[in-house]
């Protein structure tokens, strides 16, 4: 063909050639990106997650009055001895462990039936009012997850515990039995009523995507319908209703809030709360190993669900978008069923707000009297002999300063994560098939395996001291924005991965030829283009935090409380209407971004949860 | 107008498949050259590590006088400092801006003033005849639009080569015929050198001045289309173009002149050959004869395929099977007996067993 061969070059010539391939190879745009996202990910996860580990194996400052001849900084099985196998395991770790499997493993099944029922109702039946119900579906997952324990002490608590007595013992004039009013069984109930949203989402959505010619393919065969459903329906919805199991499961596991409020007054400790208490008297180390045990038993749950979930990863794989052929018809009752389920709805979700409601217009706790009724907690003056003095929420600067730093957690939070999802997105599909590639998404997978509250308490070790050029942040408002961005990480970089994939690499490499560089290649061509995916999971982020508490409660100061955090103090202090008050404010700001949500297109809390 | 461009040693790997094997081609400038080949193959890879979206393995790349690749040397210029024109298999057109935002976006980037900007998205509308849509996004254009659009992006900055992969196969079948003209203009009016990519032969045999046929990553010929449908230059090349497909009959060079293919013989000049070879005759020149003529093996028609211009006739003895084309609408009918007639002059042979071409038709 007339073309000469390339000609071997000399070692000189093939060492600069090997130096310059290295120099394009790190500033080429996927791997430029991929390594900065990974210094700040090893920074934002791995070493305090190691500093973590670290603090639970050497002597600290304070073991020096438990054990005398303690060195701090001495390498040491101390804590993990005194945790695992000593006279104080069982209350500080076994009854809680025991209290936190029980709890998760409760909530998480009942939420499994509430949703999967409804979704089943919804997408294959004729029930009248399924879009009412659907809709309904999601809003007790976007108010707080502890708004119904809040709601449940003001029915049914009880004297007996120590407590002033609910509206309940109000009413019959009769103590109400402690396990109904405190520990696991309403822990379990109010944590299910909030978490069947996950199951609803992940099994309407599965039921949706089955194709029904694989069940008209079965009845064609001649199978019955209940075998249908048990051996088509059935399987095909199983990897969805694992999905939701494992992300129930690992977040009732780390959630501090229903616990606190209904299980912490009777001493019904679970690890979340144990490990609070541990932060709060200052034995970090002790808190720590609790915080990993958290993390270990939530990674073990994963695993074993990644192992029944097998092959079959995912339900989006299974057919095409079938349109539902199949619509049980439920007869004369159903109306009679819409009724229920929907008041069933409407109950979960006004009925605990009606009561928090009413909470707080009674001047004494206890008396549910139109004679006791009072505007002082909202917009009272200072009066020394009502909650300390305490001003009503809407006088007092503290709801106000509380408010704003909500709002601009959730801002700022919401901000850097859809960005971050936009470029981790970037690099993980730019590199698809390279170890750097892989090596980020594994990293950004971190965080959702480790709870809440156990990420908040990673969240003290690293950042109570400089590190390098970073100040101590604890303390901080900067940290609480940090510590969420970083919880984020996981669902940033699955909906930036798929807002991506969506674009399509050609896109960007007509930006490529015709010459324009990174930044104008993300100005022009991938922001725009992932814009809708940006503008949702901001909305989604903005509310999350909004009502996070777990991540933040052992990070937040009285300088950057916030909204959450304030509710909790007051509940703490006893100041009941003053918490259900603020709790009240939260949802409104909460409800306010959900509707601007329903304002864009594309935005749902689906595609937040990374489905 | 155009520009060389030389390719000198290509390899591409992606893990273990090979997707460009030791490419090497010398494009002279003003080419229409095709890159030709089953699916899979290593076009769309070939094209792109020219175009510099893909850095290659090994191997060195220049266009025109300049190296833009170099393995050896360390050296890769930017896709888009390389003066090159692509157009994608599903055009990529972006689709949050209108038609002239595409087209000015590679324009703005090089700092053109407005005036001229205008005038060469003008300009390039007129060339492939969609003036008056500036304003229409992506999606309000039908499929042979967006393409014109995409081929228009491309000309308004005025690259020295044009590279296209598969630019038609997003479309039907008609308007794939006009596109095919259209393109041939415009390459012949535009200059470039173009590196055109498709696994159509028709397609290829019918726009491109030089034809590049590859198979599992490693050329396998560089011709002219007619080269390239008379003498291909082994086996696939010789299966993969021409439909209905070649006649590629088996058999033993017999040392007497002749090659036997079992049921019957058929003489030719095999000097130097021996063993198994493959006779590969092109259905329309084997001859056809209704009455038995001297030096013609007698066959029975198994099925007539007309299709208005000519007639396919599948024809069997024994086990082996031709397939023939005759002008017109053929007299020939299913189970006749068919006397054909296998001209050596017409008759390429190659070897059984590396399946190269050994011994050229005459005519
Ligand atoms: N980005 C890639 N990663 C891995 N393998 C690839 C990639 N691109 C192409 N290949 C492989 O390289 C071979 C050639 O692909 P391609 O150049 O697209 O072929 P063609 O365009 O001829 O159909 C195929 O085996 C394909 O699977
Ligand atoms: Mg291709």
């Amino acid at each position: 063909m007339g073309v000469p061969e390339v000609l071997q070059p000399p070692l000189s010539l093939r060492i600069l050639a090997a130096y310059r391939r290295f120099i394009r190879w790190l500033t080429s745009a996927r791997v430029l990106l991929a390594l900065i996202l990974l210094v700040m990910m090893v920074y934002l996860i791995l070493v305090p997650l190691y500093r973590m580990v670290e603090t639970t194996v050497t002597y600290q400052e304070r073991d020096v009055l438990a054990v005398p001849d303690a060195v701090p900084g001495q390498l040491t099985a101390y804590h993990w001895v005194r945790m695992l196998a000593s006279r104080v395991s069982r209350v500080f770790l076994y009854a809680p462990l025991q209290h936190s499997l029980v709890v998760a493993t409760g909530a998480t099944l009942l939420a499994m039936f509430i949703g999967s029922v409804l979704a089943w109702l919804v997408i294959r039946t004729d029930m009248p009012g399924r879009h009412l119900v659907n809709n309904l579906a999601t809003i007790p997952y976007i108010m707080p997850s502890w708004t119904i324990a809040m709601a449940w002490k003001v029915m049914f608590n009880t004297r007996v515990a120590g407590g002033t007595p609910g509206l309940l013992e109000y009413l019959i004039g009769r103590p109400i039995p402690t396990w109904l009013a405190y520990g696991p069984i309403p822990i379990i109930i109010s944590s299910a009523l909030h978490y069947y949203t996950f199951f609803f989402l992940f099994v309407s959505a599965a039921l949706m995507s089955i194709d029904s010619n694989l069940e008209d393919a079965a009845e064609l065969a001649g199978a019955s319908r209940s075998r249908i459903l048990r051996r088509i329906t059935f399987p095909l919805v199983l990897p969805a209703l694992l999905s939701g199991f494992i992300m129930t499961f690992s977040k009732v596991m780390g959630t501090f809030g229903g616990p606190n409020v209904l299980g912490t007054p009777v001493r019904y400790y679970v690890i979340a709360t144990m490990i609070r208490s541990s932060v709060a008297i200052g034995e970090f180390a002790d808190g720590f190993v609790l915080a990993i045990v958290l993390i270990l038993f939530t990674i073990v749950t994963i695993y074993i669900n990644q192992r029944l979930i097998g092959t079959r990863k995912s339900y989006e794989t299974i057919g095409g978008r079938g349109f539902v052929a199949h619509v049980a018809r439920l007869g004369p009752w159903r109306k009679v069923l819409a009724a229920g389920v929907i008041v069933f709805q409407v109950l979960v979700i006004a009925l605990p707000l009606g009561l928090l409601a009413y909470d707080t217009f009674m001047l004494h706790p206890g008396n549910y009297s139109l004679s006791n009724f009072t505007l002082h907690y909202w917009i009272g003056k200072s009066d020394i002999n009502i909650a300390n003095g305490t001003p009503g929420v809407l006088r007092n600067p503290k709801i106000y300063s509380s408010a704003w730093n909500s709002i601009r957690l959730s801002l700022a939070t919401a901000f850097f994560t859809a960005l971050l999802g936009v470029i981790l997105g970037y690099a993980i599909v730019k590199g698809r098939g390279t170890r750097l590639s892989k090596l980020v998404e594994q990293i950004s997978f971190i965080p959702y395996v480790i709870p809440g509250i156990a990420f908040g308490a990673v969240y003290i070790s690293m950042f109570s001291k400089r590190v390098g050029p970073i100040p101590p942040l604890y303390g901080t408002f900067a940290l609480l924005v940090i510590v969420s961005v970083a919880k984020h990480i996981p669902y940033s970089a699955r909906s930036g991965v798929s807002a991506m994939l969506q674009v399509g690499r050609e896109l960007e490499e007509a930006g490529q030829m015709a010459g324009a560089n990174l930044w104008q290649r993300f100005k022009r061509i991938i922001f725009p283009l992932t814009s809708a995916g940006f503008v949702s999971g901001f909305l989604l982020t903005f509310i999350t935090t909004m009502r996070e508490l777990s991540l933040i409660i052992l990070l937040v100061t009285p300088a950057t409380q916030v909204l959450s955090s304030q509710t909790m103090r007051y509940t703490e202090n006893g100041d009941t209407q003053m918490a259900n008050a603020v709790i009240l404010i939260l949802i409104t700001l909460v409800l306010i971004g959900n509707f601007i949500i329903g304002r864009f297109r594309g935005g749902s809390l689906k595609k937040g949860l990374g489905m | 107008m155009g520009t060389t461009i030389t390719i000198k040693n290509l390899t591409k790997r992606f893990g273990d498949v090979v997707a460009v094997n030791n490419v090497s081609l010398a494009i002279e400038a003003g080419t229409f050259l095709t890159l030709l080949g089953p699916s899979g193959c290593g076009k769309t890879t070939l094209l792109r590590c020219v175009a510099g979206l893909e850095d290659p393995d090994e191997g060195e790349i220049y266009i025109g006088d300049r190296l833009v690749f170099s393995r050896a040397r360390g050296i890769s210029v930017p896709a888009g400092q390389r003066d090159i024109g692509l157009v994608f298999q599903n055009y990529a057109l972006w689709p949050h801006m209108t038609v002239y935002k595409n087209m000015s976006f590679a324009l703005e980037i090089r700092k053109l003033p407005k005036a001229e900007i205008d005038k060469r998205v003008k300009e390039s509308l007129a060339e492939v005849k969609m003036l008056g849509y500036e304003n229409r996004y992506p999606r309000e254009m039908s499929g042979g639009q967006q393409q014109r659009i995409a081929l228009a992006r491309m000309l308004a900055y005025r690259p020295k080569v044009f590279l296209m992969d598969e630019p038609l196969s997003n479309l039907d079948a008609r308007l794939r015929m006009d596109m095919r003209a259209e393109l041939k203009r415009l390459h012949y009016v535009a200059g470039a050198t173009t590196i055109y990519v498709t696994h159509d032969q028709v397609e290829a045999l019918t726009m491109s001045s030089l034809i590049a046929v590859m198979k599992d990553g490693v050329l396998q010929q560089v011709d002219t289309p007619d080269r390239v449908y008379r003498c291909p230059s082994n086996l696939f090349v010789a299966d993969f173009i021409g439909n209905p497909k070649v006649n590629l009959l088996e058999g033993v060079v017999d040392g007497q002149g002749c090659v036997d293919l079992g049921e019957f013989k058929v003489a030719m000049d095999t000097q130097g050959v021996e063993g198994k070879v493959v006779l590969a005759i092109r259905p329309e020149d084997i001859a056809v004869y209704t009455e038995p003529t001297p030096g013609t093996v007698k066959f029975t028609v198994y099925s007539v395929l007309p299709s208005g211009a000519d007639s396919t006739i599948v024809a069997r003895t024994g086990e082996r099977e031709v397939t023939i084309r005759v002008p017109g609408i053929s007299p020939i009918k299913m189970d006749d007996s068919v006397w054909l007639k296998f001209d050596p002059q017409v008759i390429n042979l190659y070897d059984g067993a590396t399946g190269n071409l050994v011994a050229v038709r005459k005519v």
